[in-house]
C-alpha cells in the first residue's frame, strides 16, 4: 500500500500537490494534508454525511471517495463558504435559527444545502425535506435545521 | 439591558458554522503516534494467546502491549453510585484473561500513521477459547468462578406494600422490556495524551463532561498527583451521557504517552463506537399495581433486570438505581417497593443515557396508568389526574434516595402542566377527529406520558470570575459543554449579575488546570449549579468594582450602578461614570489607588446544595399505523414541561426538540441487537437507525415558569432530559390507541416488524 501517487487538490481554490497512498481517503487528505479540519468524519461508512463536501459543485460523501480520484477536481468546504468576514447567508441562517448544538454535523450540513441550493434554488419544501434527510444530526432533532435552510433559500433568491 | 430569559443569540456558533471548532480529532502534535485497539471477536472466551510478531515487524509500529503491558493499572472505578459488591466486575483497561463482549480490548497498537496502526492491528493474531455467551438478563449465569452474574440488587420502597396489595380493588400487572440504545453522538470518541518531561506535566486532549473526575483518576491510576494531570476540552460533538465518562483507551494514550515518550492520538471509528462506548437503558420489568375502586395507586411493586453487559463501568448503579428512585413519578404512591437486579451479560458494557433509568421507568409507569384506566373503564387522562401529587402538598418528600440525596420534589403543578398540555394540542377536538378517522379504517390514536425530571445535582460548584483591562469578563469553571449551550447560559447569567454586555462575557470551561474543582456536566446539573455559583461571583465582583469605582467617583458605593460595562452615577449634571476596564486598571497590583484592596476585579462563588431539584413534564403524542408494513408514523407530538425559569427560551426549545428526536429513535427505530452467539448486529448507521429529517415530525413545545424552584434565587431547573424523558410512553400509549388494544404495546422499540407481529395475533389486521 505504500506506493504513493501524485494529487493536486484544489480546495476553496488553493492549490495542493500531495503524495498519497491510493487507500487514502479524500476527507484524510483534505483533513490531514490539507489542514482544513472544519470538515468532520462522523461513521466512514456515507451514512451521516458530516464529511459532505462539494466537489466540482456536487455534494459528495469526502469519506467515500479516495484522494486520487479527487485529482484536479474543485473541491469546497466549509472554511471557503464565508466571503472573508462575510458569513454565507446559510451560516447566517444556521446561527440565527438555532439549527446548531455541538456544531459537528453542521459543516456537513452547510455543504449539502448548498451544493443543492445552488442547483436548485427554487426547490419545493418537500424535496429540500429529503436531501436534508440524508444527514444526521444527533442535538437538534433537525427543525431548526430545516426552517434555517428553508430561510436562507428565501434569502438567497432575492438576492 | 436584562438578559436572563431572553433568546439571546449563542456565543459559540461563529467557529463551529466557519469550520474553525476545534473537536479531539483536530488536535494534533508534532512526533505523535496513532493507537489502534484489538478488539475481541467473541462475545465470551478464554484468551491462550496473542501473537504480535506479524504485527511488530510492520515498518512504523512502535509498540504493542497486552494486558501484561499495563497489568500494574488498576481497573476504572466508579463515578457514581458506587454499591456494595460491584468492585470485582470493573473494567481493566486491556482484557485480563478473559473476554466477556465483542469490542472488549484485548491489545493496543501504536504506529508512525493511523492507517499502518490499523494494519498492525489487523495483524495481531489472538487466539481465544470461546466460551458460551450469555445474553439475557432475566438468566443467571457465572461471571468467573464462584462470582455469579448479579452483583448487586437495588432495594427501595416504603410503606407497607403486601397490605396495599391485599387490600386492592384490583391488581394489574404487566411486563414490560425497554431496549438497548445510546446516545451516540456524531463526534466519535477520541483522546490524545501528551506527556512533557521538561515540567513532568501529563495532559490528555479531547476530554468531555468530568475532566476533573477524570484527571484525578487517570492519575491515581498512573500514580501521579493529581496536579500533574491536566485535562483539556475541545469541542465536544455531542454528550447525551455517554461521552466523556473515563473509559480504556483513555488511560491507555495518557499511559503510552508517558511510556514511549511521544504524543499518542487515538480516535474511535464508528464501528468502535457502536460496540465499545456505552450502551444504555435495556431493562425488563415485572411490575404491579395495586388501585382502589376509583383508581388510585395503593401500591406498586417492581422487579426488574437491567443489562449491564460485559462490565460494571463508572456509573456504578446509577441507571437502575434512578429507575427505581424516579418510578413513580408525578403521582401519590403510598405504599412503594422496587427491585432492581444488575446483571452482567456478554454485551457492550452500559452507563447512562439521556434521562438514564426515567426513559425506561417513565415506559413502564405510564403503561401502567393506561392499564389502570382500561382495567377500571376510566380515561387515561382521568386516571393520571386522581392520583396527581397536589401543588398544595409541596415540597414533596419521597422516602426513597438516589445519587445520595433524598428525594424531594422542590415544587410542581403537575395538574396544571396536564390542562395546558392538553389545551395545547385541543386534546377534546383531537380525540373526536381520531374517531371519525378511525370510523373511516385508519389505525390513527393518541397517548400520552407524564414525568417528574431531577436536575442540579450538587454537591457543589464554583466559579472565578475575573474583569481584565480591556473589559473582557472571564468566568473560568469545572463545568464541561458537551454542545449544549454553557457558554451562553453562564455568560447571560454572568452579564445580569454584574452589569455588561453577555458578549463581553468568555467563559471558560473543562479545563483542569485554570480550576482546581469541578464536577462537569451531567445530570441536567451546569445551568443549576454552575449559574447560580457564577451569580453569586459576579456578585462579588461587583460588590467589588463598586468599591473601588465608589471612592474614584467620589461617592457611596449605593448611588453607583453598573450598566453594559459602565459604573454610573447620578443622571444629569451629577452624572459621572467610567467603564469597568478602568475599574480593573486601578486595582491592578502596582495601582496606587487600590488601597488595601486584594489586587485584581475578580471574585471567586461557590454553590452547595444537598438535593436536587425537580422539573415536570407532559408528553402527546398522536399515531398512524400503516397495518401493512407496520410501520409508525408520528404526525403531532406536544411536549410542555416547565423549567422553572428559562434563561434562555430558544436553548431550552432546543434541548427538548433534540430530546425528542432521540426519544423517537428508542421508541421506533433504535436498538442494538445480537445474534445467540453475542455477535452485535448493530454497527453501522444502516443497522443502528436513528432517526432523521423525514421521521422527526415538526412538534410542539410549551416552555413554562409556573414552579420556580425554591433552592435557587433564579428558580432554576434543568433542560436536558425532559424533551426525551416520555417519549417512548406516549408513543406506546398513541399506538393501543391506533390499534384500539390498550396494553398491546409491551415493548420499546416498537419496531415493524413487532407491530406486524402484534397485528398478526390480533388476526384480520
Amino acid at each position: 500500500m505504500s506506493e504513493k501517487a501524485a494529487v493536486r487538490l484544489s480546495v476553496n481554490g488553493q492549490d495542493y500537490a500531495l503524495e498519497v497512498e491510493p487507500r487514502r481517503t479524500l476527507v484524510d487528505a483534505i483533513r490531514e494534508d490539507c489542514g482544513q479540519t472544519g470538515t468532520h468524519i462522523g461513521c466512514e461508512h456515507g451514512v451521516c454525511g458530516a464529511c459532505t463536501v462539494l466537489v466540482d459543485g456536487e455534494p459528495v460523501r469526502s469519506c467515500l471517495m479516495f484522494a486520487v480520484q479527487a485529482d484536479g477536481k474543485a473541491i469546497r468546504t466549509v472554511e471557503g463558504l464565508a466571503d472573508g468576514d462575510n458569513l454565507h447567508p446559510l451560516q447566517r441562517a444556521f446561527m440565527e435559527h438555532h439549527g446548531l448544538q455541538c456544531g459537528f454535523c453542521t459543516p456537513g450540513f452547510l455543504m449539502l444545502a448548498a451544493g443543492v441550493l445552488e442547483r436548485e434554488p427554487d426547490i419545493s419544501d418537500e424535496d429540500l425535506l429529503d436531501v436534508l434527510s440524508s444527514n444526521l444530526c444527533r442535538c437538534t432533532g433537525y427543525q431548526n435545521i430545516i426552517k434555517a435552510v428553508r430561510a436562507a433559500a428565501a434569502e438567497m433568491r432575492a438576492r | 439591558m436584562v438578559f436572563v430569559g431572553r433568546s439571546v443569540p449563542r456565543l459559540e456558533d461563529r467557529p463551529l458554522v466557519t469550520g474553525r471548532g476545534r473537536f479531539a480529532a483536530d488536535v494534533s502534535f508534532p512526533h505523535m503516534l496513532h493507537m489502534r485497539v484489538v478488539r475481541s471477536v467473541f462475545a465470551h472466551g478464554r484468551i491462550v494467546a496473542i501473537d504480535t510478531a506479524a504485527a511488530r515487524a510492520l515498518p512504523g509500529v512502535a509498540a504493542i502491549w497486552t494486558f501484561d503491558d499495563i497489568a500494574h493499572i488498576p481497573p476504572i472505578d466508579f463515578r457514581l453510585t458506587r454499591v456494595e459488591g460491584l468492585e470485582p466486575y470493573r473494567q481493566t483497561i486491556l482484557a485480563r484473561e478473559r473476554v466477556r463482549y465483542v469490542g472488549d480490548p484485548v491489545a493496543a497498537v501504536f504506529a508512525e500513521d493511523p492507517y499502518v496502526a490499523e494494519d498492525a492491528a489487523d495483524l495481531v493474531a489472538v487466539e481465544i477459547e470461546e466460551l458460551p455467551a450469555l445474553l439475557d438478563a432475566a438468566a443467571l449465569g457465572e461471571f468467573e468462578p464462584g462470582r455469579a452474574t448479579e452483583p448487586a440488587v437495588i432495594r427501595k420502597g416504603y410503606g407497607d406494600v403486601e397490605g396495599a396489595f391485599r387490600s386492592a380493588h384490583a391488581v394489574i400487572e404487566l411486563d414490560l422490556a425497554v431496549g438497548r440504545h445510546s446516545g451516540v453522538p456524531m463526534e466519535t470518541r477520541g483522546a490524545i495524551g501528551r506527556y512533557d518531561a521538561a515540567r513532568d506535566l501529563l495532559e490528555m486532549y479531547g476530554a468531555a463532561k468530568v475532566p476533573h473526575w477524570n484527571r484525578d483518576n487517570i492519575a491515581r491510576m498512573l500514580g501521579r498527583d493529581p496536579s500533574t494531570v491536566h485535562l483539556h476540552e475541545g469541542h465536544v460533538g455531542g454528550g447525551f451521557g455517554i461521552r466523556g465518562e473515563l473509559y480504556p483507551e483513555d488511560v491507555l494514550v495518557c499511559a503510552a504517552a508517558v511510556k514511549l515518550g511521544r504524543p499518542v492520538k487515538w480516535i474511535e471509528d464508528r464501528r468502535e463506537h457502536l460496540i465499545a462506548a456505552n450502551h444504555s437503558r435495556q431493562q425488563r420489568h415485572r411490575v404491579r399495581a395495586a388501585v382502589d375502586a376509583q383508581g388510585r395507586l395503593l401500591g406498586i411493586d417492581d422487579e426488574y433486570f437491567h443489562d449491564q453487559g460485559g462490565y460494571v463501568r463508572t456509573h456504578g448503579a446509577t441507571v437502575p438505581d434512578l429507575a427505581a428512585a424516579m418510578l413513580p413519578g408525578p403521582y401519590r404512591v403510598p405504599n412503594y417497593r422496587a427491585a432492581g437486579h444488575i446483571r452482567l451479560t456478554n454485551k457492550t458494557p452500559c452507563g447512562t443515557y439521556r434521562a438514564p433509568g426515567r426513559y425506561e421507568s417513565t415506559f413502564v409507569r405510564e403503561r401502567l396508568m393506561d392499564a389502570v384506566a382500561a382495567r377500571l373503564g376510566l380515561s387515561g387522562v382521568e386516571v393520571r389526574r386522581r392520583n396527581f401529587i397536589a401543588m398544595s402538598e409541596m415540597p414533596y418528600e419521597r422516602p426513597v434516595d438516589t445519587l445520595g440525596t433524598h428525594v424531594v420534589y422542590d415544587s410542581g403543578d403537575y395538574a396544571g402542566l396536564l390542562d395546558k398540555a392538553l389545551a395545547g394540542i385541543g386534546w377534546d377536538n383531537l380525540q373526536e377527529r381520531l374517531r371519525a378517522r378511525r370510523a373511516k379504517g385508519e389505525l390513527v390514536g393518541a397517548g400520552l406520558g407524564i414525568f417528574v425530571e431531577k436536575s442540579g445535582l450538587g454537591p457543589f460548584d464554583g466559579v472565578k470570575i475575573s474583569v481584565d483591562t480591556g473589559g473582557t469578563v472571564e468566568v473560568v469553571t469545572g463545568a464541561a459543554s458537551v454542545g449544549q449551550g454553557v457558554e451562553t447560559v453562564i455568560a447571560q447569567i454572568c452579564a445580569d449579575a454584574l452589569g455588561v454586555d453577555y458578549r463581553r462575557v468568555r467563559v471558560v470551561h473543562g479545563q483542569t488546570d485554570r480550576i482546581a474543582f469541578g464536577l462537569g456536566a451531567f445530570a441536567s446539573r451546569v445551568t443549576v449549579m454552575t449559574g447560580e455559583a457564577t451569580r453569586i461571583a459576579a456578585g462579588r465582583v461587583r460588590a467589588k468594582a463598586l468599591d473601588m469605582a465608589a471612592e474614584l467617583l467620589q461617592c457611596s458605593a449605593a448611588e453607583l450602578d453598573i450598566q453594559d460595562g459602565e459604573v454610573r452615577r447620578g443622571s444629569g449634571l451629577l452624572r459621572a461614570s467610567m467603564r469597568i476596564e478602568d475599574v480593573a486598571r486601578h486595582l491592578l497590583p502596582s495601582s496606587r489607588t487600590r488601597g488595601q484592596r486584594e489586587p485584581g476585579l475578580s471574585a471567586e462563588g461557590w454553590f452547595f446544595t444537598d438535593h436536587m431539584n425537580y422539573p415536570y413534564g407532559v408528553h402527546i403524542a398522536q399515531v398512524s399505523v400503516d397495518a401493512d408494513t407496520g410501520g409508525v408514523t408520528v404526525e403531532r407530538f406536544l411536549v410542555a414541561y416547565d423549567i422553572g425559569k428559562a434563561v434562555n427560551p430558544m436553548l431550552v426549545q432546543g434541548q427538548i426538540l433534540g430530546g425528542f428526536a432521540q426519544g423517537l429513535g428508542g421508541a421506533l427505530f433504535e436498538e442494538f441487537l445480537y445474534d445467540e452467539r453475542g455477535e452485535p448486529l448493530s454497527v453501522t448507521f444502516a443497522d443502528y437507525l436513528m432517526p432523521t429529517a423525514r421521521e422527526v415530525p415538526d412538534i410542539a413545545v410549551i416552555i413554562s415558569e409556573d414552579a420556580p424552584s425554591p433552592r435557587n434565587p433564579l428558580g432554576l431547573k434543568g433542560a436536558g432530559e425532559g424533551g426525551v424523558n416520555a417519549v417512548g410512553a406516549a408513543i406506546a400509549s398513541a399506538i393501543d390507541d391506533a390499534i384500539q388494544v390498550p396494553g398491546a404495546i409491551t415493548q420499546l422499540p416498537v419496531t415493524p416488524q413487532r407491530l406486524r407481529a402484534i397485528l398478526r395475533a390480533l388476526g384480520g389486521l
